[in-house]
C-alpha cells in the first residue's frame, strides 16, 4: 500500500485555453469546441487520434454527453468529472492515470464552465435537498475567516494584514494585465483595494476571483511516445488529491490559519516528485487564489514560506513575477477569472507556456535552472475542502 | 395542591421607540418603546425560547401535555406546538396542541390546565402588528410566556391555584379575518361600557370561588387589548393602585395572547409567600385566575428573568421594523434565495435541526455537530451517544460578516463557535451589532427561523450573545 504516483510515465503534448470572460455570445458548447480545437492544434493531432476523454465541469452540464455531443466524438469513452473547484485538475488526473495504466495511448481532458448564464453575481452552489441546517454563507465569507484568525495567531495588526492580502491582488492584477486571455487586464494598487467597501469580513470584491466563462484542454500520452508529437513536452512528476473530512467545522483544534488538505496534498506530491525543497526547486507555481487570504496561507501550506511568515514574504515581493518564486504569473483566479471546471487546466496551461518559454515577454519568469512547475487547485472552504497539487517538469526522469 | 410549578417569559431583544413612528409619518406612535421580534423569530420560536426558560428552571420536569396559544400562528393546519415540542426534546408521548386564533386562548389555556389533571406546559406567544401609524402597531408588543402547571407531586408548586371566574359574551369589539394584515375594532366607548358588567360578574365569581375579598389581593394583573376598557374599568374592582402590576406597556407593549401569563411570570419573580395574585383578561368576556404564592416561591428562579430581559434590549429602527414585518420590501442581495428544506431529511434529523443535539464519540469524547456515525477522531463507527448542545454556552473562535449572501435581513454575521465542554459549529449569529462582534465573545444557542422557502419555515439554531445578569443571582 502507498501513494506511488506516476512520475515520468505520462507526458503533456498539447494544451489550449479560451479567453476567460463574460462570454455573453458563447455557449458552453462554443467554449468546449474552441478549447478542444486549439488543444488538438497544439498537439498537432486530430480528434480521432484521441482514444478517451474526460470532461470536467462543476455545474454547467452533466455526463460525458456534454462533451461527446458538441464535439461529435464517435464511439469513444467520455467521462464527466466533478470535484468542486478542483474539477479541471481532477479530469486531467483521471486522464493521466488512464494512460499510465496502459489502457489508452492518447487521451484528452477538457474543463469548461458557463457561469454567467445563471443571472446572479458570484458562484452559486447547486441546491441538493437537505434538512435546512446547512450553512449558506458565501465562499468569500468562509475564506474571510482566515484573516482575523491569522492576525490573532501571529500578532499581526488587522489593518496591516488587510494590506498584505491586497498586495496579493495587486500582484495578480499586474500579471493579468500582461495576459491577453485574462478576464481583467487592468492593474490596480493595494491602496486602492484597501479603500474599497468590505463585502465579506474585511474582503472587498477585488479580493475575490473573477467570475468568468471559459474552457481549457490538455492532451496526454505515454512519456515514451511524447517525442512523436513535440520536441518539448512536459512530464508529469506528481498528481495528488486530498478530500478533507470537514474536520475544521468540527474540531476546535483547527484554527483557520492553514488549509490541512492543501498541506497533505503538497506533501504527497513532493514525495511523488522527489522534491525536498520546494522553495529552491519550483520555478513557478499557479495556486488557487480564489480569495486573497487563500493565496497567503497557501504560500505556507505549499512550503514556499515559513509558517507565520508568508505575510512578510508577500510584502518583500517574493512571489512577484520577478521574485524568488513567481506565483500566479498569468493573473491567477483573481485576474484570469474562474470558470470553475476550467481553472485547473488553465493553471497547467500557464506552466506549459512558462516552462516551454512561450509566455509573452512581458510576463515571462526570470531565467532559471529550475525545471519544475506546480499547480494547486482546491474546492470547498477552510476546514472542509478538496485539494489538488500537480508537479510538472521539462526533463524526463 | 395544584398550581404553577414554574413560569418564565421570552422578550425579544429589539425595542422600537414609538416616537420614531410619529417622526416618520406625523401621526401614530407615542411615547415609550415596544418589543420587536427579530426577522428570524416568529410566535413558534419565541414560544420555544419561553418554554426553554421554564424547563431549564424546573428539574425533573415530566409534562403530559404541551399547549401552545397564539393569535399569530406560523402555520395553520400544521401543529406549531410540535416544533416547540421538538425544540424542547420532549418525549413523543407528550401531547402537543395548538389553541389558535383568539387572543383569549392564552389565559384560557392556563385556566383549563389549572382545572385539569396531570402536568401541562402552557405556552403563549404573540406578535402584535397593525397598519402603519395604527394604535395596534404602537401599543402592541412581541413576546412569549410559559407556565408549567401541575400538582405538587410533579414539583414544588410556587403559586397555588385557588379560584377562577369566567364570563363569555359575544361582543364585536375586535376582529380580524384569517390572513388579514390588520385587526379592526368597534368604537371603543361601546366596548368599554359592554365590558363593565362582565368584569363585575367575573370578579365577583372569582372572589367567591377563591373565598377571598378584594382587599386580599396583593398583585392585580389586569390586561386586554382594549386599553381603555382595562384602565377605566379597573377602578370598579376597588383594588388599591399600589397593588396593580406594571402592565409593561411603556417598555414592551401589549403582547396580546401572551400578555397575561407574561405579566404573571414577571409578578412571580417578586411575589412573597402567602401573597394573592389575580390575573384578569378582557377578551370576548372576562377570564380571571386567582393564585396564592407558596413558600416554594422563594426558591423560584427563571433561567432569564423578565426583569433582566427588560433591560437587555437594543433599539430597532422603524425602517427595520417595517421591513421585518413585511410592510416595506427591501432590495435583497442579488443571490438566489435558499432552497426549501426537505421534509424527509428534516424528519430524519429532527434531533439536530430542532433539538440542537449532536453526537459524542464514546471512545474519543469528541462532539460532532451535526451528528455523525463515524468519529472524526479515531474513526470509531456507530459508537456515539447524544450530545445535547442547546444549553451549552460557547466562545467565538473566528467570525465574518457576509454582505453578499441571501438573508431576510442582510448582512449575515457568522461565527465559528467552540462550545464549553467540547464541540465546534460554524453558525450564524443573531441579536448582535455586526461591528461589535469580537473573537472571544461569549454566546449561547437560540432557536430561530432561518428563512421561509416555498411556504416552509426553516427552523434551526443560531447563537446570540450570552444573556446573564446579576439580577438573576438573587431574588
Amino acid at each position: 500500500m502507498g501513494s506511488h504516483g506516476i512520475k515520468d510515465q505520462v507526458a503533456i503534448i498539447g494544451m489550449g485555453c479560451t479567453k476567460f470572460a463574460e462570454h455573453w455570445d458563447k455557449s458552453l458548447d462554443d467554449l468546449i469546441i474552441d478549447a478542444a480545437r486549439s488543444t488538438y492544434a497544439s498537439a498537432g493531432i486530430e480528434q480521432p487520434d484521441v482514444d478517451a476523454f474526460w470532461f470536467g465541469t462543476s455545474q454547467s452540464a452533466a455526463s460525458g454527453l456534454a462533451l461527446a455531443g458538441p464535439l461529435k466524438i464517435q464511439g469513444k469513452p467520455v467521462t464527466r468529472v466533478e470535484n468542486y473547484c478542483a474539477t479541471g485538475s481532477e479530469a486531467m488526473r483521471q486522464a493521466a492515470y488512464a494512460v499510465a495504466s496502459g489502457a489508452y495511448d492518447v487521451v484528452m481532458a477538457v474543463g469548461a464552465e458557463k457561469v454567467k448564464d445563471g443571472g446572479y453575481q458570484g458562484l452559486n452552489a447547486f441546491p441538493i435537498p437537505a434538512d435546512g441546517t446547512q450553512r449558506t454563507l458565501t465562499a468569500a465569507a468562509m475564506f474571510s475567516l482566515i484573516l482575523p484568525a491569522y492576525s490573532n495567531k501571529y500578532g499581526i495588526d488587522e489593518d496591516q494584514l488587510r494590506y498584505v492580502v491586497a498586495k496579493i491582488a495587486e500582484k495578480n492584477h499586474h500579471n493579468g494585465a500582461r495576459n491577453p486571455l485574462a478576464q481583467f487586464r487592468r492593474e490596480t494598487s493595494a491602496d486602492q483595494i484597501c479603500e474599497m467597501a468590505a463585502v465579506a469580513g474585511r474582503l472587498s470584491v477585488f479580493d475575490c476571483a473573477g467570475v468568468a466563462d471559459g474552457a481549457a484542454g490538455v492532451i496526454l500520452c505515454r512519456a515514451d511516445e511524447a517525442h512523436r508529437y513535440t520536441d518539448n513536452p512536459l512530464h508529469i512528476k506528481a498528481l495528488s488529491v486530498v478530500a478533507g473530512t470537514g474536520a475544521g467545522s468540527l474540531d476546535p483544534d483547527y484554527d483557520y490559519t492553514t488549509l490541512d488538505e492543501c498541506r497533505w496534498a503538497a506533501d504527497d506530491a513532493y514525495a511523488q516528485a522527489g522534491v525536498t525543497d520546494p522553495k529552491s526547486e519550483i520555478a513557478l507555481a499557479e495556486v488557487h487564489d480564489c480569495f486573497t487570504p487563500t493565496e497567503l496561507v497557501l504560500m505556507e501550506d505549499l512550503g514556499f514560506a515559513d509558517r507565520g511568515m508568508a505575510w512578510s514574504e508577500v510584502l518583500a515581493g517574493a512571489f512577484d513575477l520577478d521574485g524568488r518564486l513567481p506565483v500566479n504569473t498569468d493573473g491567477g483566479l483573481k485576474a484570469f477569472g474562474h470558470p470553475v471546471g476550467a481553472s485547473g487546466l488553465r493553471m497547467l496551461y500557464e506552466v506549459w507556456l512558462q516552462l516551454r518559454g512561450e509566455a509573452p515577454d512581458d510576463r515571462r519568469i526570470p531565467v532559471t535552472d529550475r525545471t519544475l512547475g506546480l499547480t494547486h487547485n482546491l474546492g470547498g472552504y477552510p476546514g472542509e475542502m478538496v485539494s489538488f497539487v500537480g508537479i510538472y517538469g521539462t526533463e524526463p526522469g | 395542591m395544584r398550581g404553577v410549578i414554574a413560569a418564565g417569559a421570552y422578550i425579544p431583544r429589539g425595542r422600537l421607540d414609538r416616537s420614531e413612528i410619529t417622526a416618520t409619518f406625523g401621526k401614530g406612535g407615542g411615547s415609550g418603546t415596544r418589543s420587536v421580534a427579530s426577522y428570524d423569530e416568529d410566535t413558534t420560536t419565541m414560544g420555544a425560547e419561553a418554554a426553554r426558560c421554564v424547563l431549564r428552571d424546573s428539574t425533573n420536569f415530566d409534562a403530559d401535555s404541551l399547549w401552545f396559544a397564539t393569535s399569530s400562528p406560523a402555520y395553520l393546519e400544521k401543529t406549531n406546538a410540535a416544533a416547540i415540542h421538538a425544540a424542547l426534546r420532549l418525549p413523543r408521548s407528550v401531547g402537543a396542541l395548538d389553541l389558535g386564533g383568539a387572543i383569549r386562548s392564552g389565559i384560557g389555556a392556563l385556566r383549563t390546565a389549572l382545572n385539569s389533571r396531570g402536568t401541562t406546559l402552557v405556552v403563549a406567544s404573540d406578535m402584535r402588528d397593525g397598519l402603519v401609524t395604527s394604535m395596534d402597531e404602537a401599543a402592541g408588543g412581541d413576546g412569549a410566556s410559559a407556565v408549567l402547571v401541575g400538582d405538587d407531586s410533579a414539583g414544588p408548586v410556587i403559586a397555588e391555584y385557588i379560584g377562577s371566574g369566567v364570563v363569555t359574551d359575544e361582543i364585536l369589539e375586535r376582529w380580524r379575518i384569517p390572513g388579514g394584515r390588520r385587526s379592526r375594532t368597534w368604537e371603543e366607548r361601546f366596548s368599554e361600557a359592554a365590558y363593565a358588567p362582565l368584569i363585575d360578574q367575573a370578579f365577583a365569581d372569582a372572589l367567591a370561588d377563591s373565598a377571598i375579598s378584594a382587599d386580599d389581593i396583593d398583585h392585580l394583573i389586569m390586561t386586554g387589548l382594549h386599553q381603555r376598557a382595562v384602565s377605566r374599568n379597573r377602578r370598579r374592582l376597588g383594588v388599591d393602585d399600589a397593588k396593580v402590576a406594571d402592565d409593561l406597556s411603556r417598555s414592551i407593549g401589549n403582547t396580546g395572547t401572551a400578555h397575561p401569563t407574561l405579566l404573571l411570570a414577571a409578578t412571580l419573580e417578586h411575589a412573597e409567600p402567602g401573597e394573592t395574585i389575580m390575573v384578569m383578561m378582557l377578551a370576548d368576556g372576562v377570564e380571571v385566575i386567582v393564585l396564592r404564592a407558596t413558600e416554594a416561591i422563594t426558591a423560584h428562579k427563571s433561567a432569564i428573568s423578565v426583569e433582566t430581559q427588560l433591560t437587555q434590549a437594543a433599539p430597532i429602527s422603524y425602517g427595520k421594523f417595517l421591513s421585518w414585518r413585511g410592510r416595506v420590501d427591501i432590495e435583497p442581495p442579488n443571490r438566489p434565495a435558499p432552497n426549501r428544506p426537505s421534509a424527509a431529511a428534516a424528519h430524519r434529523r429532527a434531533d439536530w435541526k430542532f433539538g440542537f443535539v449532536g453526537t459524542r464519540d464514546r471512545s474519543s469524547g469528541m462532539i460532532h455537530m451535526p451528528p455523525a456515525r463515524v468519529s472524526q477522531k479515531g474513526g470509531a463507527v456507530d459508537d456515539m451517544e447524544e450530545a445535547p448542545m442547546a444549553d451549552a454556552a460557547g466562545t467565538i473562535a473566528s467570525f465574518t460578516i457576509d454582505k453578499l449572501v441571501y438573508s431576510p435581513s442582510p448582512p449575515v454575521v457568522f461565527a465559528v463557535v467552540d462550545f464549553d465542554g467540547g464541540g465546534r459549529a460554524p453558525i450564524e449569529l443573531t441579536d448582535v451589532e455586526p461591528d461589535e462582534v469580537r473573537i472571544g465573545d461569549r454566546v449561547e444557542p437560540t432557536f430561530r427561523r432561518l428563512f421561509t422557502s416555498d411556504e416552509i419555515h426553516n427552523y434551526f439554531w443560531k447563537v446570540r450573545p450570552l444573556r446573564t445578569s446579576a439580577t438573576d443571582e438573587d431574588r
